[in-house]
Parts: C-alpha cells; sequence; structure tokens
C-alpha cells in the first residue's frame, strides 16, 4: 500500500488519533501502576525509618508531622513509638542544599533527648567514589568519623578541619559533601529540639 | 537472522555507530545500572519498532517523525511508570536517564530507517538485536568500569579497597569506551 497523502486533513487526523490512543494508553498504565508506585515509596520510607530507630511498634509514617526549619526548608518528623505507646525516638527527613552538586536528603533517627541513633542517606547527586562515601563514612568508627550516639547539643556537628571547633572528621576528598551531609544532620535536630520546646518539654 | 545478529557486532549501535552517547556514558557506573537501561532501552526499540511498522503506511510523509517520537515517548512513560511501580531501586539508580530513552538517537534511528521501511516481524528482530546490542555494550561497559574504579562486578566485591576512582567519574567513561571501541574494530577486522 503506498504511503497516503501529506494533505492537510490526512496529518491532522493521523496525529489526533496517535496522540489519542498514546493518551489513552499513558493513562490506562498510570491507573494500574498508581497503586503500587504509591506503595513502593511507602516501603521505602517505612524501611528508612525501621533502619534509623529501630523496634517501633506504631506506623510512623501515619503520624508524619511536617516542620519547617528557620531557614525555610522543608522537614519532616515521624515519631516511633514502642507497643506502649510511649516515645522511643523519632525519624526525621532532612534536606540540605549545600551538597556538591544540589540537594541532600537524609532521614536521621533521634533519641527524644537529640542524640543521634543512626541515619540513611536517600537521595544525593553527590561524586561517585567520593561524596556517596557520605552513606557509611559517619558510621564508621574510626578516629572521629562517626556521628552515632553523639548528642548535636553538647557535640560540635561541624567539620574538624574548618576551625570552627568541629568535632567530626569529614570524607577524605569530599569535604564540602561532608559539610553538606552534617548541615543537614544539624538542622534535623534544631528542628526537633525547637519542636519540642514549642510543645512543652520533651515530645510524648 | 542478519537483522538480528548486526546489532551485535557489524552494526553494534553503541561501539560501531556511535549512537546514544549520553545514556552510555553516563548510567554505566555499574554493570547493573548498564544492563537495566540496556533492556529498559530494548523494550522501547522492540515495541516502537513493531507499532512503528503497523502504521506506516497509514502516516503521511510529513509527519511521520513526530508520529514517532509520540508513540516512542508513550512506551518510554510505560517503562518508566512500570519500573517505578515494580523496580523501584533500580528507578532510583537511573532516574534521570530514563525519560532521556526519548531522545536516544538510537530509538529514532531504528523507527525511521528500517521499521518504516519494513514488516513488522524484521522491524521486531531488528529491534530485539540493536537493543540487545545496544544493552550488551553497556553491560560490558559497566562492568569495566564497575571492576576498575571499584573493584567489584554486579555489587559483588572481588577486591578489598576502593579501585581507581577516575573509571566511576566521567572522564573514565570516556576512556574504557575508547578502548572497548578499539577492541571492537580489532575484531571486526579479522
Amino acid at each position: 500500500m503506498a504511503q497516503k497523502e501529506s494533505n492537510f486533513l490526512n496529518m491532522f487526523l493521523t496525529l489526533l488519533v496517535i496522540t489519542g490512543v498514546a493518551a489513552l494508553a499513558l493513562g490506562g498504565v498510570y491507573t494500574v501502576t498508581k497503586a503500587p508506585i504509591e506503595a513502593a515509596k511507602k516501603a521505602k520510607q517505612e524501611a528508612a525509618i525501621q533502619m534509623v530507630v529501630p523496634g517501633f511498634a506504631n506506623k510512623p509514617g501515619d503520624e508524619a508531622i511536617e516542620l519547617t526549619s528557620d531557614d525555610g526548608l522543608p522537614l519532616k518528623l515521624f515519631p516511633a513509638r514502642d507497643a506502649s505507646g510511649a516515645l522511643i525516638g523519632v525519624a526525621m527527613e532532612t534536606v540540605t542544599m549545600k551538597g556538591f552538586s544540589g540537594e541532600i536528603k537524609v532521614m536521621v533517627g533521634f533519641k527524644p533527648d537529640g542524640e543521634v541513633i543512626n541515619y540513611q542517606v536517600l537521595e544525593h547527586k553527590e561524586t561517585p567514589g567520593l561524596g556517596t562515601k557520605m552513606a557509611d563514612w559517619f558510621k564508621t568508627d574510626v578516629k572521629k568519623q562517626s556521628i552515632l550516639g553523639k548528642n548535636p547539643s553538647n557535640t560540635n556537628f561541624t567539620v574538624s578541619k574548618d576551625g570552627t571547633g568541629g568535632e567530626v572528621d569529614a570524607i577524605t576528598a569530599a569535604t564540602i559533601s561532608s559539610r553538606a551531609f552534617l548541615d543537614a544532620v544539624t538542622r534535623a535536630h534544631k528542628a526537633f529540639m525547637d519542636y519540642q520546646t514549642k510543645q512543652g518539654g520533651q515530645l510524648q | 537472522m542478519k537483522n538480528f545478529t548486526k546489532g551485535f557486532l557489524t552494526e553494534n549501535p553503541v561501539l560501531v555507530l556511535l549512537l546514544g552517547m549520553c545514556p552510555t556514558l553516563g548510567v554505566t557506573t555499574s554493570a547493573m545500572n548498564g544492563l537495566g537501561m540496556g533492556l529498559a532501552t530494548t523494550f522501547v526499540l522492540v515495541a516502537s519498532n513493531v507499532v512503528v511498522s503497523l502504521v506506516k503506511d497509514l502516516i503521511p510523509g510529513k509527519v511521520r517523525i513526530p508520529s514517532f517520537i509520540v508513540i516512542i515517548a508513550s512506551f518510554v512513560t510505560i517503562v518508566e511508570l512500570l519500573m517505578q511501580a515494580y523496580m523501584p531501586a533500580l528507578f532510583d539508580s537511573l532516574g534521570l536517564f530514563i525519560p532521556l530513552i526519548v531522545v536516544n538517537c538510537i530509538v529514532l534511528g531504528r523507527a525511521e530507517a528500517f521499521a518504516s521501511k519494513n514488516n513488522v516481524a524484521s522491524s521486531a528482530v531488528d529491534g530485539l538485536g540493536m537493543g540487545l546490542g545496544f544493552a550488551f555494550a553497556l553491560t560490558m561497559l559497566g562492568s569495566i568500569r564497575e571492576i576498575l574504579g571499584g573493584g567489584a562486578i554486579f555489587g559483588m566485591k572481588l577486591i578489598a579497597g576502593d579501585g581507581i576512582l577516575v573509571f566511576i567519574l566521567a572522564p573514565g567513561a570516556f576512556i574504557a569506551l575508547g578502548y572497548l571501541i578499539a577492541l571492537i574494530q580489532k575484531l571486526r577486522k579479522v
């Protein structure tokens, strides 16, 4: 069969039909995948919270509280409770804009008094092999690398070689990423503490 | 058969035709990423080749490029949604590069150069061959970069330590690709 002639009506109808069919197909797939995508996102969030504040019995995702840091960045607070409903800690989803190449999102777990339990890097665009080491670096108990079990209230969470009295060692060859990471953690800690003060004492 | 095998060696899209360099250099930091990207592209190639060869006689010549692009873009979006729903981990690491399959010149190139002139069966085979050739090249490149740069393959650690960092970074992609192309050229001559 010869190719159709390129006149106005033919071209108009062809494109109309093709875009129409494409729109239908995409709408269909979107409807089918919507629930699994939501579920996958939720599972990921749940897994991250499980990692940074282990041992909770509630659903922190359903109790999320949205906070705003002093400089206007959005944070999320997930309260983690044990079976009796007592607060065992909070997971904070925090963000920094000071990364080497853009935003870094971190989930940090705090005990009610502000001590860091664990953390997980959720999203980043740092240099592979350098900045990406932050996923494990600040958990490794070598020299002053680790931030686990430390409390930003009484430990200076800045890079030790910056000369600002910092007490955390930066990642070798990735000082900017390290500063950004600590910035995110400090921001989460401050927002958590401020929130508790506003609520009048420790969160229940 | 010839339509299938040409995608691997004589007309390999990456190693011989040097098409689709953006995803090639961008995603191949690990073997797994390369394979995932290659298979996603293969799916889009086969699907769009089949559809294009089915509708080729119904499309007026002057609007064929916009029509092909709409077809390809639809399949890419379908892949993106499916991957997000059922393979979130892979989607996280490929992220930005999945939508970029739309503008991958291999896909439009095969639609225009092959599928719009051939029947459905040979177009499907052509798409499959080209796609797997692309996946093969990306997996090779990803493996080389992962072994040299991280001392691992498919996430399994072979040697302790960090490896040669430059191979994970962009310059390493160019160096590894250059040597891989040279090797394929040599193989084609003999």
